[in-house]
């Protein structure tokens, strides 16, 4: 892009974004996830990974876990923003370096091939809290939790041992200790 | 048993207790029955429109010079997205709007029936809150909660999507509820430590300036009585935006003038060599800053705002007070007043030197133009508009362009709500029907849309609704047949080649008002206009004011793109050296 000298674009220099998970509390109702999404998408930002589902049946209250990049000023806009929409009730935000909080996403891997090759997979597993889910003598199903990063990886590792379906989760958080964010 | 309601009756018994008195509106299937409960609900006036965009725009009128919400009511699919234009211009003028639309029956949607849309999907965007009423035990509430989510914290639009079948289900009638949290939507949570900390500031402040917006006419004559008290007060210099005009009286010595885009050359100097900068009610909009980069570059800047994601969005602020405006501006001209021997009388003293340096930038007397004999300047014509009716407590509206830039300049506006213009948005065909809402929110004032040729067309249809209801609007029209502002920037921008810019086949205006039933009036030179105008005010019902002005007239001053503040362009004569260079042009 050429350098703007524009007075009525945005600010010109480019600052540095980082990974931020926002956790956001609405009701749940018909729409607002629309709304949600709507929001990110009508003001041009990111969503790397996007996890929901209702946490309190009783108080009808949806968690949202989205994984977003931008700029400090850009995070900040997004939080005030969320938290000006009716259904939105708290919105928390943290630093992917955060080590106050845990971030885990959960994948399903489709692995089929002889024996040797099955488990060699398995093996490569293990660290993350591996499940067998199903398995016959050519194929097996299995289920692991860990960080996006180490999914990333661990799918590409396994891609040529007999990988043929990934399904994953987007990112779920929470913190550490006894304190829930208020 | 208590008695039961239709979904019709419980909609009307809402605005009832709402305390509406009009809604602007046109009927259709999917809103039959609720058409049909209008006959029962005598305190509703219904305002039949020609089309539903021009009833979002009168409701905005309606709102923004009354202070109340606009209900407007429309049906299905078209009816709901001919609506649309409107409800993104109250978002983005911050205007309470309830927009309630009919939709087909419960057990129909999704099956692209006959004038289905996905109402509350398209309106989701432009709109502050909407819902789709699924369960008629939901409705009243809804209706309560949708006038409460228009009209606290930063207003705006909301609509309801009552399917048909709802409007004739049963249930019981609910009250709205006295006091109901918003999920702390509603912002007023400043403590008297921010307030210290601004008295500080102006206490220390050389080259002070206040800009104010459009959120102190929202927060009600209260909050403009104490901006003019704060000013008083402090002895600052004060520039408005667009929006915030009337806030502070135009013709005051310690008024600069509109800041921006086409502000005058000592509001936008001002704002970039201030040292203290206080932003009262405004969001600090691109036709504001001009180049972001060399934003007012060495001064402490405040931010009072009641929307939270106001605040550093666009300008990173030293000092931020999130809350109602005149509850902020009261309570700092309280603290002043304690602590009066401290501060008021020395302060002024403080600033005498950037007064000086002020009424130098004024000298440049930047909104003056050339006038003529033989043909009529469209600024002559706003001027003596104003002249012929600054005593008579008008309201202005307008289209958008270059007549409504001449009009911010140079109408003076005294008092609030009196002003009503589409500036964020910038949606052309705004001003006639605003007039129309305008008129009938003050059937006895005198209502001018001053327009322009080619926005007015656009929704030229509500002249009907003004006869109908015998609302004596005066549509003041400066023809220049032209878009204008398309056609200056394409003269300052793109060598001009007048690319589609002029429109070659104008309807006879004075036919045009003839065959509406109203008033036509031409002007076509200077020495006519004065008693042309005086014709318009006199004459009790609806004009078509036709004023011929030069049609190769640019709006000066003006700050070009990619040029920040105290880069202005001031006239013809300024011209060769600021010329809008590669770039720029691509960003405006």
């Amino acid at each position: 892009m050429p350098k703007s000298k524009s007075a009525y674009s945005i600010t010109t220099k480019k600052k540095k974004s980082d990974t931020y998970i926002f956790v956001v509390w609405v009701d749940n109702e018909a729409g607002v996830l629309a709304r949600v999404v709507g929001l990110f998408s009508g003001r041009g930002y990111n969503i790397e990974s996007l996890a929901v589902a209702e946490v309190d049946a009783v108080k009808n209250i949806s968690r949202i876990t989205i994984v977003t990049t931008g700029t400090p000023q850009v995070i900040d806009q997004i939080k005030l923003q969320l938290t000006k929409l009716v259904p939105v009730h708290k919105v928390a935000e943290f630093k992917r370096e955060d080590k106050n909080v845990i971030f885990k996403e959960m994948a399903l891997f489709k692995i089929s091939g002889k024996k040797k090759k099955l488990d060699k997979c398995l093996n490569a597993c293990k660290k993350f809290d591996l499940v067998i889910l199903d398995e016959t003598k050519t194929s097996k199903v299995i289920q692991i939790t860990a960080l996006r990063r180490e999914i990333d990886k661990i799918s590409k590792k396994l891609k040529p041992w007999g990988l043929i379906s990934a399904s994953r989760t987007g990112a779920v958080a929470m913190t550490r200790g006894a304190k829930i964010f208020n | 048993m208590p008695k039961l309601y239709t979904g019709a009756e419980i909609v009307f018994k809402c605005l009832e207790d709402q305390k509406v008195e009009h809604i602007f509106g046109y009927p259709g299937g999917a809103v039959l029955p609720i058409y049909d409960e209008l006959k029962n609900h005598t305190s509703i006036k219904h305002i039949l429109v020609r089309h539903e965009q021009g009833a979002g725009h009168a409701a905005e009128g309606y709102a923004r010079s009354s202070g109340k919400p606009g209900v407007v009511l429309v049906t299905s699919g078209p009816g709901a997205t001919n609506v649309v234009t409107a409800l993104t211009d109250a978002y983005m003028d911050s205007v309470p709007l309830v927009c309630i639309s009919g939709q087909v029956p419960t057990h129909l949607i999704g099956t692209d029936a006959f004038q289905e849309c996905d109402t509350t999907g398209i309106t989701r965007p432009c709109t502050k809150h909407n819902w789709l009423v699924k369960d008629i035990n939901n409705l009243s509430e809804i209706m309560h909660e949708a006038f409460k989510v228009a009209t606290t914290g930063r207003p705006g639009p909301v609509l309801v999507d009552i399917p048909k079948d709802i409007q004739f289900a049963k249930t019981r009638y609910k009250k709205p509820k006295k006091e109901k949290k918003l999920n702390g939507k509603f912002n007023n949570s400043f403590s008297q430590k921010q307030i210290d900390q601004l008295i500080e500031l102006l206490k220390n402040a050389k080259k002070p300036v206040i800009y104010s917006g459009g959120g102190v006419i929202n927060s009600g004559p209260k909050a403009s009585d104490a901006l003019r008290e704060f000013v008083e007060l402090t002895g600052f210099p004060i520039t408005s935006t667009l929006q915030g005009l009337g806030a502070y009286p135009g013709d005051d010595n310690q008024f600069l003038g509109m800041l921006g885009m086409h502000g005058t050359y000592e509001a936008n100097n001002a704002m970039h060599d201030c040292d203290l900068l206080i932003n009262i009610g405004a969001r600090f909009d691109d036709r504001i800053t001009g180049k972001i980069d060399e934003f007012s570059p060495n001064s402490k800047k405040v931010h009072i705002d009641i929307d939270p994601s106001s605040i550093n969005k666009i300008i990173k602020v030293d000092l931020a007070i999130v809350g109602d405006v005149s509850k902020v501006i009261g309570k700092v001209n309280k603290t002043i007043l304690k602590k009066k021997n401290g501060h008021s009388k020395s302060n002024k003293s403080n600033i005498a030197k950037w007064w000086e340096q002020i009424q130098k930038w004024r000298g440049k007397d930047s909104l003056n133009f050339v006038n003529s004999n033989d043909n009529i300047k469209p600024q002559h014509a706003v001027q003596r508009l104003y002249e012929l009716t600054k005593d008579k407590d008008t309201y202005v509206t307008t289209e958008v362009g270059q007549h409504q830039m001449w009009a911010a300049q140079h109408y003076k506006f005294n008092k609030p709500n009196r002003w009503m213009t589409s500036g964020g948005l910038g949606t052309m065909g705004y001003g006639l029907p605003a007039a129309v809402g305008v008129q009938v929110a003050h059937p006895e004032k005198l209502v001018v849309d001053i327009a322009g040729e080619a926005s007015v067309l656009m929704t030229m249809q509500e002249m009907s609704t003004a006869v109908q209801y015998n609302l004596p609007i005066k549509i003041f029209i400066l023809n220049n047949q032209y878009m204008g502002m398309v056609r200056q920037w394409q003269e300052l921008l793109h060598e001009k080649n007048y690319s589609e810019s002029y429109s070659e086949a104008l309807p006879d205006f004075l036919k045009m008002a003839e065959a509406y039933g109203c008033k036509g009036i031409k002007a076509e030179n200077p020495t006519q206009l004065d008693e042309k105008i005086q014709e318009m005010i006199d004459y009790k019902g609806p004009v078509i004011f036709d004023c011929h002005v030069d049609p190769n007239e640019n709006c000066f001053p003006m700050i070009p793109s990619g040029k920040p503040h105290n880069q202005m362009i001031l006239g013809p004569n300024d011209q060769e050296d600021n010329k809008i260079k590669g770039k720029g042009k691509a960003l405006v």
